[in-house]
């Protein structure tokens, strides 16, 4: 297995900028396994991309669920596309606090997420929300209507909800606030 | 003395991570038995994911456990090649899962503990401890409003709905006496703020708990005296069968890996 671009240790030389930059790109091309319609920067999961006084690449992930099995998958697809753009010696970690939040959702990510039929958590601080338990009925992604009800907190994934639209009679997804 | 008791044991540290630790790797594991087998398709989801949450609170926490005890040990040895007595979760979350009513009120009891747990863990002076408790409460209020909904919908439902809850809360009553006995560890990491005390999470469970049961038209069974004490390794006969069950593979084939 040779290198078919650059000599790997090319973009180490970069000015920093240029590699942190670089860094940023190939992350924003690594999909959330699980809604291959979000990528993990949409997701806002990469909390932080920095280089140390070590010349180490700094990458921070910041898990959604303690459980999720696509955590272990995207930190290795992360580990893969920082190689691939040869972004010189790097480090990945994950990072516990603050937790994340579907607060930290991109706009582009919430709009990718309706398009994707899924309906984006309300753009709001969600620790209140959620400790209210506010279950205001969302919105039928197909047909607009309010009528709907949740079925159940736990959709396909832990991120996600069920919900089933009364007017259209079809289920649905909501992200979660959390 | 008194300036001993303000610095953190390693030893300590341990025996809490593996508490808490163990307290969602066990309920975690019997949740998962529910898979294919639940009442409907929402449940199967509902609880399968309940699960999942709770499992990775456990690679979590011991995960940081093996890194307090330093013998290279991670998280999956310290999850499936201990042996029974090593165990420390509460004997609450090893109880077998009964019909869907009785995982609901087993479900609902640790829930509580757990919301109040992490809320107050999460300004822990351990770090670790703080982080790991500020990420798993927020998945628990989704846990008490799964469990608690159905709590009150089996309660306040049809009278052999109602029989079945109440009888499952009588049955596993006895066993949240232990979630709250406090013994030297809870003592020396209350003492140093890493810990939070667990009279004060009793208080406030008692007071939600009730709540609870109040919503659900359920009685509050009397407290009775208590014999085990899995905080201390030492089980009920239902533990040995989860573990041969869980450890199964790993031990089968030592390092096996997905």
């Amino acid at each position: 297995m040779k290198p078919s671009s650059a000599p790997i240790d090319a973009p180490a030389r970069a000015p920093a900028d240029e590699r942190v930059a670089a860094a940023w790109r190939a992350l924003c091309a690594v999909e959330d396994p699980e809604i291959p319609a979000l990528g993990i920067v949409d997701l806002g999961i990469v909390r932080c991309v920095e280089i140390g006084a070590d010349d180490v690449l700094r990458v921070g992930l910041s898990p959604t669920y303690s459980g999720c099995p696509a955590t272990d998958v995207i930190r290795r697809a992360v580990e893969q596309a920082l190689g691939d753009a040869g972004a010189g010696r790097f480090v990945v970690t994950t990072m516990l606090a603050p937790p994340w939040t579907s607060d930290w959702i991109t706009p582009e990510g919430r709009d990718k997420l309706a398009a994707y039929g899924i309906v984006p958590p309300p753009n709001t601080v969600s620790a209140a929300r959620q400790l209210l338990a506010d279950d205001r009925p969302v919105a039928c992604p197909r047909c607009q209507s309010a009528d709907t009800e949740c079925v159940s907190q736990f959709g396909s994934t832990p991120c996600k909800a069920l919900h089933r639209c009364r007017a259209c009679l079809e289920p649905f997804e909501a992200f979660k606030c959390i | 003395m008194s300036a001993a008791a303000t610095t953190v044991r390693g030893a300590d540290l341990l025996r809490y991570a593996l508490r808490l630790g163990d307290l969602s790797l066990v309920l975690g594991q019997r949740l998962g038995e529910w898979v294919g087998h639940a009442p409907a398709i929402e449940e199967d989801l509902g609880l399968a994911n309940i699960a999942l949450d709770l499992i990775g609170q456990a690679r979590l926490l011991l995960g940081y456990a093996g890194e307090i005890e330093g013998r290279g040990r991670g998280e999956d040895e310290i999850a499936f090649l201990r042996e029974h007595g090593e165990y420390l979760n509460p004997v609450l979350a090893e109880q077998p899962n009964g019909d869907f009513g009785q995982t609901v009120v087993r479900q609902v009891l640790i829930d509580v503990f757990q919301l109040e747990l992490y809320g107050r863990l999460a300004d822990s002076a351990d770090a670790r401890l703080a982080a790991i408790a500020g990420k798993s409460v927020k998945e628990t209020r989704y846990h008490l409003r799964y469990s608690g909904g159905w709590l009150v919908r089996l309660g306040d439902g049809t009278a052999e709905s109602r029989a079945r809850v109440q009888s499952a809360l009588e049955r596993l009553w006895p066993y949240t006496v232990e979630l709250f006995a406090e013994d030297d560890v809870d003592r020396a990491l209350a003492a140093c703020a890493v810990a939070p005390p667990l009279a004060a999470i009793q208080t406030a469970w008692s007071a939600r708990i009730d709540q609870l049961l109040g919503e659900a038209t359920l009685e509050r069974p009397r407290d009775r005296p208590y014999a085990w004490f899995g905080k201390r390794g030492e089980h009920s006969e239902h533990l040995g069968y989860l573990l041969a069950d869980m450890q199964h593979l790993q031990r089968t084939y030592p390092g096996a890996r997905w």
